[in-house]
């Protein structure tokens, strides 16, 4: 296919658009598939078979709406952009939208989602505008939303060095936590010579409480797929690896769906739109491992080995996937890649920070009214997320503190909720922006149990190769434990802090590195929590129960018996 | 090939270019403390005693596993370094059963040498002591697991030196262990070829020749770089450069 | 099953496939993978115990996977696993002996927003107390309907 065909291929797909009436979009994302979309969607047909309303009627099975806890949710649109957003849905109600729209039924609007809900108008969605909006098993409707053209502009207009200066204008850093200027980086693959080149899309999203990647993977990966295409002709690589977490079979079934008919229509494959381009994508399917999200882990995951990162430098970009240089990025930012292209690098530029551009995406849960994915512009604060985006707190809460970058990043509290959303601020207060996980704790949440569910986390997945987080992970949460069973003594917080800056300097890798944030910045907040556990036995949150007593170190007794025993002798 | 020059605590020292900071520092009799690194296997990164800082850089790095450049300023030395040091050995300590007196390798331990030299006198954290078999299978050899400080040495010389690759790691995090082919019994292994270097590279008890008992036992690995030259030598010019 | 290639590293997709065919790896299993891609036994089984997802015991008849993300933590799923404990007398990622029942713990299972979720059998249940589950474990092990329907 050449980029005329390409051009016919998206007009066909817009007129078939609006030769439907109503179109009733019902989100098919894990969320609202597991509370009943498919129900849904079925009733739906069998109506419009038996009404004969087939042709004017459709329904579509899209990726993420947005607010995951209203689920299921539908959206009907009507020809001339008239739109309605629908939450909670069941099959019956789904029959009564049916006559209410198809047929033009009165009715009462019921489970209507109003348009002005802050939810949606605070957004600003560039990596998410197609999700919710197109059927994401259905090539021709991501063309017909411009898809493909990005990478047609750029093989048939740009030079590689052309397109990584691109990235590089539009300010976007990586999307996976790490935050390195994604220009910068695909500058220095492109510069690498070597036989062969790579690139990986790292979808390995294991931060507990977030879906950021899944969401954008089940709802737009044709998206994915084309920031990939985009980076390897950028940096002169052939090959593709996009490794998805193995939890996400929805997600890898359609990327894989995905995958072949972008090589049926040769928009990957030997001749990429009809160019001496050439580039295949290879699916790799993760099998259980956190440590995997860690770049050099996740390359020798992908060799089929185990999971153990390996000491940077050299860092994959000089020396990656079967020694060669391998340019390796979260899929949230590949995600940003087509769009950055489309409308512009300055566009994107445009929006946020002065040092963090663009949009993020975040998976908001917890204790607000309104959870689900968001895609906000940098430099949002946290309390427009909390309170605008997310509807203020649930029935009965008061906020305690937003946790960012999961096991590896840190609460942040009230006093600073008035922080803007930024790399650097959010490091600056002891945590990180980390992939996009945001739980919004009530008082209800004791932050001494945060920081042990987060160790624990730590030590389960910890590879184990490297001491400090194979054993100190275990350490840590041994004294995390004693302090809320309340066996703890006086002395534990400041080993626990001596072990925190070992973890944090001396392991291998991010990993271990990272573990003790959650510790650290919840020692640096609610440090008078650790207090009132040791010397009241007080969980402030009323969560932890203390059935144990105060015990003194063992290894501290016989360092006290050994100190007496030798003044002793020096006495004599 | 070419010659670098850089500093290491303050010396002026010059290696070859493609050496690691380690080995660089060993030459000019610069001693960094080590444990899962073995002249002769390839560094595997994991026990972190031989970080180092860099100048100009703010993390660590462990020497083993870093190239050695032109121009470096490195410190083997420091307050910081020596606190971490010792608390890396004292995790190791607490994290199995390393009671001396009862070891066979009392005396002659990588790991109980490098506790005294470090000046560890005691460990301040929770000893561990997860109960762990031990396989006395094998007619020759013995392994207790309750010693393993997971260094892979004994993974790499048979995969590396002897070409076997009877061992492996299983497990992740606290469940690692190393294992003999599918984790059977060392007696009905399939791939062990019985050379003993394992044994002989393990730098604590955990591998030991049966029949010994408390303290007997001591190891000599300096088979291994004799086996390493040689293989150097007889390979042909180009590879050897290439290698 | 080995048509995936022989090239090693295709050895995590093969125990995919195999996982997927007989439930779990097998000792026999292992051992023809890693004759067949040439793969040292050792590696193979280190693969195979450093993933999660690989199980080298056959599962449970029935399973009760729960959700122990951020969200569902925070949300009471801690109780919810303790419950199912004590009630079965396992830990979890155990089978009962009777090897009726497996409940396990996973990561995040990615529906945050019905915190706090699990599955019965593949079922997805959400917004759970300790008591609604264990009530749904129980009516599935005496061969009741598994659980009420979602809202």
């Amino acid at each position: 296919m050449n980029r005329a065909e390409l051009d016919q291929l998206r007009d066909r797909a817009r007129q078939a658009k609006g030769e439907q009436r109503v179109r009733f979009l019902v989100c098919y994302s894990t969320p609202c598939l597991s509370s009943g979309a498919p129900a849904i969607r079925a009733a739906l047909e069998e109506g419009i078979a038996e009404e004969g309303r087939k042709g004017e009627v459709a329904v579509v099975a899209t990726g993420c709406m947005g607010p995951c806890s209203r689920g299921p949710r539908v959206t009907v649109q009507h020809r001339g952009g008239q739109e309605t957003a629908y939450e909670r849905v069941t099959p019956e109600m789904a029959r009564v939208l049916l006559r209410r729209h198809a047929a033009d039924e009165e009715g009462p609007p019921e489970h209507v989602l109003a348009p002005d809900l802050p939810y949606f108008t605070r957004q600003t969605r560039w990596v998410l505008e197609n999700s919710g909006r197109v059927d994401p098993e259905n090539i021709a409707d991501y063309i017909g939303r411009d898809g493909y053209a990005a990478l047609g502009r750029a093989l048939h207009e740009m030079t590689p060095e052309e397109v990584c200066e691109a990235i590089a204008r539009s300010g976007l850093r990586g999307r996976g936590g790490g935050g390195y200027p994604t220009g910068l980086k695909w500058h220095l693959v492109r510069k690498a010579r070597a036989e062969r080149k790579f690139v990986v899309a790292n979808g390995d999203e294991g931060d507990p409480g977030a879906y950021m990647d899944r969401t954008l993977m089940e709802s737009d990966p044709h998206k994915i797929l084309e920031g990939m295409a985009i980076a390897g002709y950028a940096v002169g690589a052939d090959k593709g690896f996009i490794y998805v977490r193995g939890e996400y079979a929805v997600a890898a079934k359609r990327l894989e769906k995905a995958i072949r008919d972008a090589e049926r229509l040769g928009l990957l494959g030997a001749r990429v739109l009809d160019s001496s381009f050439r580039f295949r994508i290879d699916l790799r399917l993760g099998a259980g491992a956190f440590v995997c999200g860690e770049e050099t882990a996740l390359m020798n995951s992908i060799m089929g080995g185990r999971g153990n990162p390996s000491p940077r430098p050299p860092y994959p970009a000089q020396r990656g996937l079967w020694n060669q240089p391998t340019l390796i990025n979260n899929v949230e930012t590949l995600g940003a890649v087509a769009p950055i292209l489309r409308h512009g690098p300055e566009a994107f530029a445009a929006i946020g920070t002065a040092k963090s551009k663009g949009t993020k995406i975040f998976a908001l849960v917890g204790e607000v009214r309104t959870a689900g994915l968001i895609e906000v512009p940098m430099g949002i604060t946290l309390r427009e997320i909390v309170e605008g985006v997310g509807g203020g707190m649930s029935e009965g809460e008061t906020f305690k503190a937003a946790q960012t970058g999961g096991p590896s990043g840190g609460c942040i509290p009230r006093e600073h909720l008035d922080t803007p959303v930024d790399y650097e601020s959010l490091t600056a207060l002891g945590s990180i922006m980390g992939s996009g996980g945001l739980i919004v704790m009530g008082q209800k949440s004791c932050m001494v149990d945060v920081a042990k569910y987060f160790m624990d986390f730590c030590l389960d997945e910890s590879c184990g190769k490297c001491i400090p987080c194979r054993a100190g992970t275990v350490e840590m949460h041994r004294i995390l434990e004693r302090i809320t069973s309340g066996s703890a003594v006086e002395g534990e917080i400041e080993r626990l802090e001596e072990l925190c800056a070992l973890a944090r300097e001396a392991s291998l890798c991010g990993l271990g590195a990272t573990a003790p944030n959650p510790v650290l910045a919840t020692l640096r907040y609610f440090r008078d929590e650790y207090h009132a556990h040791i010397r009241e036995h007080r969980c402030p949150a009323g969560v932890c129960r203390f059935t144990d007593v105060p015990r003194e170190h063992l290894g501290d007794r016989q360092a006290a018996q050994m100190q007496s025993a030798r003044s002793e002798m020096e006495g004599i | 090939m070419s010659v670098i020059t850089l500093t290491i605590d303050g010396h002026l020292v010059s290696g070859r270019a493609g050496q690691s900071v380690l080995e660089v520092s060993r030459d000019a009799g610069i001693e960094i403390p080590t444990l899962c690194w073995l002249e002769g296997l390839s560094p595997w990164g994991g026990c972190r005693l031989c970080v180092v800082e860099l100048k100009g850089e703010q993390r660590l790095f462990t020497s083993c596993t870093t190239v050695a450049a032109e121009g470096m300023h490195v410190v083997t030395r420091s307050a910081r370094l020596e606190n971490y040091r010792r608390m890396l050995v004292e995790l190791l300590l607490a994290e199995r059963n390393h009671y001396c007196a009862v070891c066979v390798v009392d005396g002659h331990c990588e790991l109980q040498s490098m506790a005294a030299r470090l000046g560890v006198d005691h460990v301040r954290f929770d000893y561990l002591n997860p109960p762990l078999p031990m396989d006395i299978s094998h007619d020759l050899f013995g392994l207790d697991h309750n010693r393993c400080i997971l260094c892979t040495r004994c993974v790499r010389v048979c995969d590396e030196v002897e070409g076997a690759h009877t061992w492996d790691v299983r497990g992740r995090g606290t469940t690692e262990r190393v294992v003999i082919d599918l984790d059977r019994p060392w007696k009905e292994s399939t791939s062990c070829t019985r050379c003993g270097k394992c044994v002989q590279v393990c730098p604590v008890g955990a591998l030991f020749h049966k029949g010994v008992t408390v303290g007997e036992m001591v190891k000599d690995n300096s088979f291994l770089m004799d086996i390493i030259k040689r293989r150097r030598s007889a390979q042909p010019f180009v590879e050897r450069r290439r290698s | 099953m080995k048509r995936v290639q022989y090239r090693p590293d295709a050895l995590i997709e093969v125990l995919h496939v195999a996982q997927e065919s007989y439930g779990f790896l097998s000792e026999e299993i292992l051992h023809v993978i890693a004759r067949s891609m040439s793969v040292p036994e050792s590696q193979v089984f280190g693969v195979a115990t450093f993933y999660h997802f690989f199980s080298l015991r056959p599962k449970g008849e029935h399973s009760c996977i729960v959700c122990t993300g951020t969200a569902c933590y925070v949300k009471g799923a801690g109780e919810i696993v303790t419950v199912l404990e004590k009630a079965y007398d396992i830990k979890a990622g155990e089978t009962t002996p009777d090897g009726r029942l497996h409940v396990g713990a996973a990561r995040c299972l990615g529906s945050c927003s019905l915190a706090p979720m699990l599955t019965l059998d593949g079922k997805v249940l959400g917004n759970e107390t300790a008591d609604s589950v264990l009530e749904q474990v129980r009516g599935l092990l005496s061969g009741g309907e598994s659980g009420r329907e979602m809202r």
